[in-house]
This record gives C-alpha cells, structure tokens and sequence, in this order.
C-alpha cells in the first residue's frame, strides 16, 4: 500500500503513522455533552468500503492527511493535506 | 453418533462406511426463541451453551457463510489464561477450565494441547512487569513461573541467546497455556448444538433487523424472515455492520492481523513462544507447520489480508530470535479481520433494543476465549443476568469511563491496541 502525499508523492506506507477515522477533525466543543464526545472518541461507523481518515506522515514532511482509502480492497482514492480540508470549512 | 476409541477400530475394520454428517442441514423455521447471528466459535458455543445449561433448544445459529469459515478458522490457536486485570483475568480463567474439560464434554478431540506457553523478557523493566502479572495469574488460581536465563534455555535451547542487543533475560511460563485444533473447536460445538436440537443454517445471511417499539421480533436474512424473541449479535469483525441493522454504531474499528505457516517440518518448537523485543509469536502444529504472527498492520481494514511492512516485520523479528527457523519455506499467509475495542477488551452485555445482546470485540484474542465467552452470553441472554465471570465487559463502559479494561496499559482510544 502506497499513499501520494500531496507534499511529498507517492510513498511506501511504512512512512505513515494512521491515526483513525477522519472524525477526529469534528472535534465537539468542550461542552457539548457526553453522547458528543462518546460519538467523537469511541463510536465508529466502520464501514466496510470506501472511508475517510486521517494519516501523519511522520517520515516524510510531517504533514496531517485526510486519505479516501477502500477498507475492503485497500485502494487508495485521495489523499489531501488535512490543513487544506479544516481551512474549507472555515 | 457417539466417538469412541471402539468405534474408530470398529471402522477402521468395516471400510469406515459409518461414520455420518455430524451435523443436520436445516430448514429455517418461522419463528424460534433464540436467533444467533453468526456462525463461529464463539456463536456455537453461545448456542452449545443455552441448551447445554439453560435447556433452550428451540435455538437457531444463522450463519453467512458455512460453519467454520470465518475467523475461528483463520487464527493461531493459543489458548491461555494469562490476563492481569480483574476482570478479565476471571473470565480467562474459568475459559481455561473450560477447555481442560471440552473434549469430553463434546465428546470431540479438539486437539487441545497444554504443551506450555514461555512468554520472553530482554530487559529489567519487562522482567518486573511479567512478575507483577505472573503473580496476578497465581492470585487467580492459574500458573505462572519464573524462569531465568538458564531456565529459559533448558526449554528452549534453540534460541539466539549471544544476540548483544535483544538479550533474553528469561521467561514466564504458562504450562497450562497451549493450542488446540481451531476448526475442531467450531465443528465439536456445532454438533454439539445440532446434537441438543439447535438449527445451524448456513449460506444465511442477517440482511435486516425487525424492531417494534423498542423490542426486538426477529430478523430478515437471505433465506426468508425469522420471527424470534431474542437475537444475539456474535460477529466479530462484521459487528459494526450487523449493529447498524438495529440502528447502532459501536466503539469497535476492524483492523487486519496477519498469521503465517511454514512448511511442515520435524517436532522442534515444543512450546507456544513469544519474543518481548518485537511482534512475534510461534508454536508448531501437529501436521509440522511453523504457525507464526505479529502485531496488526495498524489501519482498518475488511480484506482479509495484509501487507508486506507486517509480514517483513514478523520474520526479522523471528529471525532475530530463533535464526534456526531461516531455511524453512513459508507456505501461506492470511488475514483476520479484529474487532478492535478501544481499550482492547470484549464486550458482553445487552443493548438499548429489549431482546437484542451483542457479544463482539474480541480484538486479536478470541479464539482462547471461545468457551468462556458462549458459557456468559449464553447466561446473560437465558437469565437476563450478567454472568459472574463477564461482569465487566459493559457496552457502556467507554461512554462512563467507568470499568475500561486496558490490559496494555496504552490508554483507551482506537489505534493504540
């Protein structure tokens, strides 16, 4: 399994750390309630296809990566700086 | 058809024209009281169990595939009890004493074999810490002991004990740790079940879930609705799909282990043994195989398979510990798919839907727990009560923080176990 850093390219999978399901960029406010940050940290939709998650390229640039990658074929469909992503929603 | 040694002689001289399917080939009735969704160990013995110690019979194991296929027979088959935590050190402990009595109880040679289990250590720390469990495993009532160098090399003279920068300090021995035979532990509960009047049905898949007011009435599957007053959910790595049926996501990611076999080979490794400095594990089996594995290859995953970065780390970690294993020819290698927890512990326990239970999360440890995990559900979803030695393993336990079950000590969140 390779991913193309948009930084960096195409890299062997060994330069990155994965980190989980791109939830983690849907941090809830600190008030939000317990169902929120039970639903942030530990419940997972877990679909088995096409997902969306969050990778750290710790060997290479350094830079967070929202990845679209198949969870049944393991094919990797996008790979965007993580950055990129939080900015368009502001 | 009972199993004895007179009747495999008696065969053996008569052609072997005797011996019968061990197992009935179903038809799916309307309506049963209990609706197992997945046909795998631990859904067998669920199913073993409720009639075995509750007398419900009126019982049916649906399963997507055929009996057997999924990840009971995809593993490494160890079997041990060498857990530290209250909580699960119980429950692996009475799953233990389970297996020192299943051949007979099913009257089927699982193969299990108590051939010992050595778990390395290389450094002070890493000896400190298998004193503090091996201590907690006596506590428990089970057996650990402490070997040293010496003791270490008395049992396992083959190791790379000159290795300057991984060198073994010692061990902790689990005698009563080993194997069995994992597709015998699926067939020997299947028939036991099918023996006690419970459907398997296979080629049956759980497309839907029926729930009314708050209250499960049964199940939508390939070959036609099933009515039932209770489901229980026993699917492993398919937990977060089967959960969504009934409207639920669960704290579970499914990740990808990896598992090789060699070439069979003469008897050499008599014991089941684990390398502390790196993610290895290996005993032999019967027919001579090398079975050896690692740790996961870190990303979710639903296919079945891995990738090489694991499987070039398992065999420099093997190959560090034991160079005499270099020559032998790898023959397969596969891919289970874990249901990982955040803390890494199971869960057993009803769910907010009235008759739904679930029973999921075994991470990368559930074939050992097989009997211990059936013997529970099977009590919780008979009496409506939690059983004594699986009281901890709450659905909700995440939610409160309240009873997290984190062995390695790592953290509860995903990806650290």
């Amino acid at each position: 399994m390779r991913l193309t850093c948009p930084i960096c390219g195409a890299r062997d999978r060994r330069e990155f750390y994965y980190q989980g399901d791109a939830v983690a960029l849907d941090r809830p406010a600190p008030g939000a309630g317990v169902q929120a940050w039970d639903d942030y940290v530990h419940l997972r939709d877990n679909p088995a296809g096409p997902r969306r998650e969050l990778w750290h390229h710790e060997a290479g640039c350094g830079a967070w990566l929202v990845v679209e990658r198949n969870t049944t074929t393991h094919e990797v469909h996008g790979v965007t700086l993580a950055m990129a992503v939080a900015e368009a929603r502001r | 058809m009972k199993f004895s040694g007179l009747r495999v002689l008696k065969e053996g001289l008569t052609g072997n024209v005797g011996w019968t399917p061990h197992w009935r080939d179903p038809e799916p009735k309307p309506e049963y009281d209990v609706l197992i969704i997945g046909g795998g160990g631990h859904g067998l013995s669920t199913a073993y169990y409720l009639a075995k110690n509750h007398g419900m019979t009126n019982v049916a194991v649906l399963e997507k595939g055929y009996i057997g296929g999924g990840n009971i027979g995809r593993n490494t088959t160890i079997v041990r009890a060498n857990y530290f935590l209250p909580g699960n050190s119980e429950f692996y402990s009475h799953s233990l004493k389970l297996w020192e009595g299943l051949e007979e109880d099913l009257n089927y040679n699982v193969m299990h074999s108590q051939r010992g289990i050595i778990n390395l250590f290389h450094s002070d720390g890493q000896r400190d810490a298998f004193v503090r469990r091996g201590n907690a495993m006596v506590n428990q009532g089970d057996d650990a002991i402490l070997l040293d160098r010496e003791g270490v090399r008395a049992h396992l003279p083959y190791l790379d004990f000159e290795n300057t920068r991984f060198p073994i300090y010692g061990g902790l021995y689990h005698p009563r740790g080993g194997t069995a035979r994992h597709d015998a532990v699926a067939w020997g509960y299947a028939r036991g079940a099918d023996m006690r009047g419970v459907d398997l049905l296979q080629n049956c898949e759980v497309t839907g879930i029926d729930i009314e007011n708050g209250t499960v009435r049964g199940v939508q599957t390939t070959r036609g609705a099933i009515r039932a007053k209770k489901v229980g959910i026993v699917v492993a790595g398919r937990s977060s799909q089967v959960a969504a049926m009934a409207g639920m996501r669960l704290p579970i990611e499914s990740h990808v282990l990896q598992a090789f076999v060699t070439e069979g080979l003469k008897p050499c490794i008599d014991h089941v043994v684990t390398f502390g400095m790196g993610h290895f594990y290996i005993s032999q089996s019967d027919k001579g195989g090398l079975v050896f594995g690692g740790d996961l290859d870190f990303y979710a995953s639903y296919a079945s398979r891995g990738n090489l970065p694991t499987a070039e780390h398992v065999m420099e970690a093997g190959m560090t510990l034991m160079p005499m294993i270099g020559k032998a020819k790898l023959l397969r290698s596969w891919g289970g798919i874990m249901d990982m927890t955040p803390d890494g512990s199971p869960i057993i326990d009803k769910t907010d839907t009235e008759g739904l239970f679930i029973d999921c999360g075994w991470c990368y440890g559930g074939f050992k727990a097989v009997p211990a995990s059936g013997y529970a559900f099977a009590h919780l979803m008979a009496t409506g009560q939690l059983h004594e030695t699986a009281a901890a393993f709450r659905l909700d336990r995440f939610r409160t923080g309240r009873g997290i079950l984190d062995e390695e000590g790592t953290g509860s969140q995903h990806n650290l176990h």
